[in-house]
């Protein structure tokens, strides 16, 4: 009698734990959905951050340089009291030095992945793919180093006139560091162009080549296209190599055997020189690198626009 | 009857055929110019610096003198900064993809947060380092020490969590958890006993590739202004510190004045190289080791 009333009273004690932590549980249930709401939240933040933060500052550096003048001035000297703010020298050398990139990344990239593709055994693809992603994987100040103590000193002995610190060899250097980016994104691209199709063309009598080129390639346009609109983004943004190999002179030319300055690498300079809060030389750091920024987000809008637009179902 | 005269064929094809050899020869050329590179890259790094590496080397200080310089100071800085950004990009990176896989309705909000992430990933680092110096250098006064340096270099790698934690959940098989739900499990517990240990292989691989890109990451710390000055060992996330990457730069860009620097960042590289080695290798072999194919 005692004994069942004992036993009855262990499982009343038994609910209501279960209620407890059934409690406990739906506590949790709802609470966890919001909470991890919050924490995703907080990448939205950061782009808002890095806006707000770009913006602002570059209102004030507005208030002392005049837009035209940042915009379409080709004298940048930044420090003494006659100081200039044209930007214009820093375009061309961000220009110049991605267009040098992707003259080496945009043909060496894709004939790597139309041979990884198309070409390679399963076996040598295998092989040669992860080797050539070590590339990428490569600390962008390992490739400046590279760019200035070897790169440079070889291209001196070819072309007598090149200066010790050039725009010419940072950006053959960043070109091959692009090269796997554009290799693996195209080949991504190609392998996705069903076998059918490849296939038919063969069928009809045309050669490997004559199929990659007028079949595979074209059905892979947009992942292709895509690829060198992020390799173009890429160099852009990229600061190291040029920062270490390209000097800081900020001369306004299309000379790649002289020294040139980048935008990344001009933010490197003012911020490494500890410019005093408030002076126009520290606004213009957030004027340069907002205009860094809007180029680079321009590129990746339209790599993303392009890739789904224009991709093909299969 | 013949159908086909290979003669005939051979006479007419023979050109086209030609031209597809010598391309698929200049395509396997270029494919392995990027190799050539790197074999280049290697050699060069190793005959520069592998000299340099002793005892002496690894456990000294900074110093101006060439001889007598060392590298603890910031092996020590690395392993600060990255007792920072592993706990917070874990955190922000993993909580995030649990979100956008598990409970985001899929539609317009779900999207603009993908391609919010989409568009971070594309940010140029310096950009990054621009955050930091403004908001946690300046703006919470926290100055250049490991705390502000890790919070930027986490968000910097925090796209790469993302991007491959919902990778990792999206793999896992959707009978697993219909599995837990029959036996009374809720949806937090499903989650957490049965999914993520499920996904955690292929978390943990982008965890360490994004801390591998961080320990390799120069451009937001020079933005910071990490001192080039002999500074003491860090102790705590709020000290000074600096970084090898921080290092090999510095000693780069001064191998014009000092022959030996350019040794020195040789040397440098090589240690840099060789931790990132290990953490992919570590990455890879969680794969292959832990990895269950459904």
């Amino acid at each position: 009698m005692d004994n069942e009333q004992n036993r009855d009273l262990k499982v009343r004690e038994m609910i209501q734990q279960n209620k407890q932590n059934v409690s406990l549980n739906s506590v949790t249930e709802k609470l966890m959905p919001r909470f991890l709401f919050v924490v995703a939240i907080i990448s939205i933040i950061t782009t808002i951050g890095i806006v707000i933060t770009l913006l602002t500052e570059t209102v004030h550096f507005f208030r002392d340089v005049s837009f035209a003048e940042f915009f379409t001035g080709t004298e940048l000297s930044p420090l003494g009291s006659d100081a200039e703010f044209g930007i214009l020298p820093l375009v061309t050398g961000t220009i110049i030095s991605s267009t040098i990139a992707m003259f080496v990344a945009i043909p060496i990239g894709l004939m790597s992945a139309i041979f990884l593709s198309e070409y390679a055994s399963e076996g040598v693809r295998r092989t040669l793919k992860p080797l050539l992603e070590v590339l990428a994987g490569i600390p962008t100040i390992v490739y400046g180093f590279f760019a200035f103590t070897f790169v440079t000193p070889l291209l001196r002995t070819i072309i007598p006139g090149l200066e010790p610190t050039n725009i010419l060899s940072p950006g053959l250097v960043m070109g091959v560091m692009i090269i796997p980016m554009i290799a693996s994104l195209s080949e991504d691209a190609m392998s996705s162009v069903p076998n059918a199709m490849r296939e038919g063309a063969l069928a009809l009598g045309a050669t490997k080549l004559e199929t990659t080129w007028r079949v595979v390639i074209p059905a892979a346009m947009s992942g292709i296209v895509a690829s060198f609109v992020l390799g173009i983004s890429r160099a852009i943004g990229e600061t190291m190599i040029v920062t270490i190999a390209s000097g800081s002179s900020k001369n306004f030319t299309f000379d790649v055997t002289q020294s040139m300055q980048t935008m990344t690498a001009y933010i490197v300079e003012v911020t490494g020189g500890e410019a005093p809060a408030g002076s126009t030389l520290y606004y213009s750091l957030y004027a340069v690198a907002m205009t860094l920024f809007v180029f680079t987000l321009i590129m990746n809008l339209i790599a993303q626009y392009i890739s789904k637009r224009f991709r093909e179902g299969y | 009857m013949k159908y086909v005269d290979s003669a005939q064929v051979q006479k007419n094809m023979g050109g086209r055929l030609r031209t597809n050899q010598i391309m698929k020869i200049l395509f396997l050329i270029s494919t392995l110019i990027g190799l050539v590179v790197l074999v280049v890259l290697f050699y060069r790094v190793l005959a520069d610096g592998l000299g340099w590496i002793n005892m002496n080397f690894l456990t000294n200080r900074l110093s101006v003198d060439a001889d007598r310089a060392g590298i603890m100071g910031a092996i020590l800085g690395t392993l600060w900064l990255m007792l920072v950004v592993a706990p917070v990009t874990m955190f922000l990176g993993i909580g995030t993809a649990i979100y956008l896989e598990e409970y985001a309705k899929k539609g317009r909000f779900q999207s603009f947060i993908q391609t919010n992430i989409a568009n971070l990933a594309g940010v140029p680092s310096i950009v990054f380092g621009i955050l930091g110096l403004t908001v946690f250098v300046r703006g919470m006064g926290l100055g250049n020490i490991v705390l502000a340096g890790g919070l930027t270099m986490a968000l910097l790698v925090l796209p790469i969590v993302v991007v491959a934690s919902q990778e990792a959940l999206r793999s896992v098989p959707q009978f697993l958890r219909e599995a837990s739900y029959g036996m009374g499990a809720t949806k937090w517990q499903t989650i957490k006993k049965v999914v993520l240990p499920a996904a955690i292989p292929g978390i943990l691989t982008g965890v360490i590739l994004a801390l591998s890109r961080a320990v390799g990451e120069t451009a937001p710390l020079t933005v910071i202004g990490i001192p080039a000055l002999l500074i003491p060992f860090p102790d705590s996330i709020l000290d000074k510190f600096t970084v090898l990457p921080m290092q090999i730069y510095y000693w780069t860009i001064d191998s014009a004045l000092v022959a030996e620097y350019s040794n020195l960042a040789a040397a440098t590289i090589v240690i840099l190289l060789l931790i990132l080695l290990i953490m992919n290798s570590i990455a890879v072999i969680i794969r292959n080791k832990f990895q269950k194919r459904f």
